[in-house]
């Protein structure tokens, strides 16, 4: 393919890229910018050229030893959902803008420390961008078939550009804002889309090759099972080979969470913690679908190629082998999806530690301080936009002078071991609080001096002198020291002996000076604050054991110089109406210092936020003894605010009570009126009947004598019908009142039922209902007659109104226990439903379930009833769980 | 040909006298007890009146109405009602439903006769 075209096609694609950035950017709070879809492509920038190319040639060369790259984040992504999300919200409550930043903070913002951080991933990341412009400038090769790849003026070389390219990408989108823990999503977005292009463009050619230039899986397996040396490509070599594997995946799940591209992705540009639930099985599928083909590829490599060519390349070599160029045109843009992705997330992650750990705090700190704050945010872009372009033009020139001759998987694999000598500090420090800085400044110095021994040294040697002396006779000829061999463990291979040794002293000396020496009282303070993360909010801003004088004026000028006087004042109006302070308060409290640093902290980074603040406070360390006296005092703050909380739930519940009875209140007088339109309707019905029978009594005179005869008896039941009522309503209300005295004498309970029954006995007989009394035995106390009897009709009326006409039986029942004797009153009637259970004695009350809609009765007696027997110190009640019929029942004392 | 009314009421004395009443008047007299029987009633009968109580056991004199003015078969057929209801709400409401008169308990015959003669004409 001609040069240019190439370049043409490269051009239109990073346009596009930047067009989807910019769209991005412009539509950053839309959905289709913030899911959990774009959240899980985004990590997926964890497969890097090294996994596009690279993977396919260990696969060709030493078999299934590239699975244990990807098995380890697989293990990896369960766990995030307790250790991510717990690493998420600590930076999201500091604000947070880079690893070096976060593992400062941990240990007390420790300016060195941040920097040692800083340190340690520029040198294991730049080689790292290194492989991937390298990959840039070999493919670009292989497509456009040019001898030379390196040209010997960097300006005639297209990587150069394409680099420069990727920094201008990086440095416009990756400094938008002054606040590094702003979320970039832009670059987001277009990682997300350029993860989607490489699975697949990788699979597409994954399927050519294995379906159509093979046929299919069995046939390539058949193939190259016939080949020298396939033992060797699929199998694990016993125990050692294992130890190597477990080393592996130990490396690749510290480079998951370590890796700054992937803590930048991950942790800084996540805005939903829920998207890590997507995420931990979206993510593990990813690399799954991605390695899919790789030792398909690359056994059709090996038996299309031999062992002629770089592996790495057989992506692209086995198209162009069968002339189409389009399809190796796809191979080359997901590659190179895969290297932008992988430079830009790394350079911006890795300009923001320079910048905020190295550059500020050491050097322009004082400058910013004098300067206008303006101009200063303009200098935080400018320094990490410089730092964007130092970073991949170094990258570049290590790729010219060093990384040429090497193969990206070792380079890869030098990256991950370098980085994990954070891991100890890191994760150790997320769970154990009394990790110090000290130790873990020692621990990352004694494991990178390892790692440089054992890997970098022994590497850069056989690289570019081919001699191999110190390989094999170790320094000074001491056989022990051996760089890849040390103290005789030689069953591992490079990484994994190194990743061993240096871990081993990382780990030993951590927590050796962790526990001989504590750090000072804000070390301490911030490790209770990690390791306790989910008190975390509350420790933040109030806890903080701090000591010092600091005028609010003074904090102020500070924050005016970093955020703009506009913006210093309405956060810190803000910060005093939340903790309710007034506004003209002169000293600042710990909580003020404590938010100004969180405030600076996204522009500058946690350490200079530090030292920034401390130039405007006298600091004074604290005695433990104070320590002890402030915790007391806040353990009875807590005291008082649990007894003001048991109030006010007490008071809450009274609010309810009241409600209540207001209800209840309501309810009642509702009652009365239904009550009232009751008695009236009552009254209404037999005057009705009287006064139409009178007028045709005087009207009519021929009216035969027998019709004459009907409408008069009609008149005399509608006036006893009228009378009873009336007298039922004076009886409630004497009742009531409590002004009926009872008549009490000797009775026998036998006779006063007689008489109840022949009250009614007409009505039953008129609807055909049988009142049975069949009680043999007859007793005789005291009581008042009268009033009992009125109990007993009421209660047999009521259960004749709920009897059906014709099938209705009522029986009285009457029997002595405990010293109460109690009457029972059952019928077969309807029943009583549950919901009239409760009210049935309460005055005015009227069941919805009577055989008539319209209410019988004045709703008066089984109130009537309940206040005569509750007279006589007596009790009533009806029987629950009676499935045929109701059953009343009343007790009256016995003597 | 005669005219015909039903009375629909619960309670049998002032059925008797309504019945009583119109006989003399030359009516042919339905009776119904309830609601229930009204409609089984109208059924078969087209009556030109209908003399309705509102506060009856099951169907209500509410619904009954309802049901007279669905059918097409009874829209010739003239509702009074007579009840003890007597509240202005009440009154409103019975005629909001489509009753053609609102009569309140306890009543004059000769008031009724005179109404309901009235509507027929």
């Amino acid at each position: 393919m001609n040069n240019y075209t190439l370049i043409s096609i490269i051009i239109c694609y990073l346009g596009v890229l930047f067009f989807i950035a910019f769209l991005a950017e412009k539509n950053s709070k839309s959905k289709w910018v913030n899911n959990s879809i774009v959240y899980s492509l985004s990590l997926a920038v964890y497969c890097s050229a090294w996994t596009y190319y690279g993977s396919v040639g260990i696969a060709a060369n030493s078999g299934v030893s590239f699975l244990p790259i990807y098995l380890g984040p697989v293990i990896a992504a369960p766990i995030w959902i307790v250790v991510l999300r717990k690493i998420m919200r600590i930076s999201k409550q500091h604000k947070i803008s880079s690893l070096a930043d976060f593992v400062s903070l941990r240990y007390g913002n420790n300016r060195f420390l941040g920097a040692l951080i800083t340190v340690v991933c520029v040198f294991g990341i730049v080689p790292y961008i290194s492989l991937q412009l390298k990959a840039i400038s070999e493919t670009f090769e292989i497509m456009t078939d040019e001898t030379s790849y390196v040209s010997k003026y960097i300006f005639d070389d297209s990587t150069f550009y394409i680099a420069v390219l990727l920094a201008l990408f990086a440095a416009f989108f990756g400094t938008q804002s002054t606040d590094a823990s702003d979320k970039h999503r832009g670059i987001v977005v277009t990682v997300a889309f350029e993860s989607i292009l490489k699975l697949v463009f990788f699979l597409i050619i994954g399927v050519y090759v294995t379906f159509f230039i093979f046929n299919g899986t069995s046939d390539i397996y058949n193939k190259m099972s016939m080949t020298p040396n396939f033992e060797n490509l699929t199998k694990i070599d016993g125990l050692e080979a294992g130890f190597d594997w477990f080393f592996m995946m130990m490396i690749s799940f510290i480079a998951v969470f370590l890796l700054p591209r992937q803590f930048q992705v991950s942790v800084l540009e996540n805005n939903r913690e829920k998207h890590l639930k997507q995420a931990i099985w979206m993510f593990p599928l990813y690399l799954l679908l991605f390695n899919v083909f790789v030792i398909f590829i690359a056994w059709a490599g090996k038996l299309t190629f031999g062992n002629e060519v770089n592996g790495e390349y057989f992506t692209l070599l086995l198209p162009l082998q069968h002339n189409n160029i389009f399809l190796a045109l796809l191979v080359f843009l997901g590659g190179f999806s895969a290297v932008i992705s992988m430079v830009v997330v790394s350079t911006l992650a890795l300009s923001t530690m320079v910048s905020n750990n190295l550059i500020i705090p050491y050097g322009f700190l004082d400058k910013f301080i004098k300067g206008q704050p303006d101009k200063n945010s303009i200098y935080i872009k400018n320094i990490r936009r410089i730092s964007i372009f130092c970073i991949i033009i170094t990258a570049y020139i290590f790729y010219i002078n060093f990384s040429i001759e090497l193969s990206l998987y070792s380079i890869g694999l030098i990256s991950f071991v370098i980085i994990s000598q954070l891991a100890p500090s890191f994760f150790i420090g997320l769970f154990w609080n009394r990790g110090s800085s000290k130790a873990a400044i020692i621990g990352i110095i004694a494991g990178s001096f390892i790692t440089f021994y054992t890997l970098v040294l022994p590497f850069t040697i056989e690289a570019f002198t081919g001699i191999t002396d110190f390989t094999n006779h170790g320094l000074f000829n001491i056989s022990v020291l051996k760089p890849y061999a040390l103290f005789g463990i030689d069953f591992l291979s490079p990484p994994a002996h190194a990743f061993f040794w240096s871990m081993s002293l990382n780990v030993a000396c951590y927590l050796v000076f962790s526990l001989s020496s504590k750090g000072n009282y804000r070390e301490r303070n911030y490790a209770e604050m990690f390791v306790d993360s989910r008190n975390f909010s509350s420790l933040q801003d109030s806890a903080l054991v701090w000591k010092g004088e600091a005028y609010v004026s003074d904090i102020k000028n500070v924050l005016n110089k970093f955020l703009g006087e506009e913006r210093a004042q309405r956060a810190l109006s803000l910060f005093f109406v939340k903790y309710k302070i007034p506004p003209n308060t002169q000293m600042a409290d710990a909580r003020l210092i404590n938010f100004s640093e969180k405030l600076l902290t996204g522009s500058i980074g946690s350490a200079s936020a530090k030292i920034l603040i401390a130039s405007a406070v006298k600091e004074e360390q604290i005695s433990l003894v104070e320590v002890l006296k402030i915790l007391e005092e806040s353990k009875e703050t807590i005291a008082n605010n649990k007894l003001l909380l048991e109030k006010s739930e007490e008071l809450s519940i009274l609010a309810l009570k009241l409600k209540k009875a207001n209800e209840e209140l309501i309810d009642k007088d509702k009652q009365k009126d239904e009550f009232l339109d009751t008695v009236a309707h009552e009254l209404k019905t037999p005057i009705t009947g009287i006064r139409a029978s009178t007028e045709l009594l005087i009207d009519e005179d021929d009216m035969p004598s027998e019709i004459k005869t009907e409408f008069l008896n009609n008149m005399l039941n509608d006036s006893d019908r009228l009378t009873r009522l009336i007298n039922n309503i004076l009886d409630f209300e004497k009742l009531a009142k409590g002004k009926h005295d009872l008549n009490i004498r000797q009775n026998s309970i036998k006779t006063t039922i007689n008489y109840a029954i022949a009250s009614v006995q007409q009505l039953a007989i008129n609807k055909g209902v049988s009142i049975i009394n069949d009680n043999l035995i007859d007793f005789r106390f005291s009581y008042d007659e009268d009033r009992i009897v009125q109990v007993l009709t009421n209660l047999l009326s009521n259960a004749l109104k709920f009897t059906e006409s014709g099938k209705g039986k009522i029986t009285i029942e009457y029997k002595m226990i405990n010293n109460m004797f109690e009457v029972y009153v059952i019928d077969n009637g309807k029943g009583i439903s549950d919901e009239d259970f409760e009210h049935i004695f309460n005055k005015f009350y009227q069941s919805k379930n009577q055989n008539t809609i319209k209410p019988q009765g004045s709703g008066l007696g089984l109130a009537i009833c309940k206040q005569i027997i509750e007279q006589h110190n007596g009790k009533i009640w009806a029987k629950k769980g009676n499935k045929n019929g109701a059953t009343f029942v009343f007790k009256l004392p016995f003597n | 040909m005669k005219k015909k009314i039903l009375i629909v009421d619960d309670e049998p004395n002032i059925v008797m006298t309504l019945e009583y009443t119109f006989k003399k008047q030359d009516f042919e007299v339905y009776i119904a007890r309830d609601g229930s029987e009204a409609l089984h009633i109208l059924e078969n009968n087209i009556p030109d009146i209908v003399l309705l109580d509102i506060m009856m056991p099951d169907v209500d004199g509410y619904q009954t109405l309802k049901y007279i003015k669905e059918q097409d078969s009874l829209k010739n057929t003239k509702v009074v009602f007579l009840t003890a209801k007597n509240k202005v709400s009440d009154i409103e409401k019975g005629l909001k439903l489509g009753a053609d008169k609102y009569l309140t308990k306890p009543f004059s015959v000769k008031k009724i006769v005179s109404e309901v003669l009235e509507l027929l004409n």
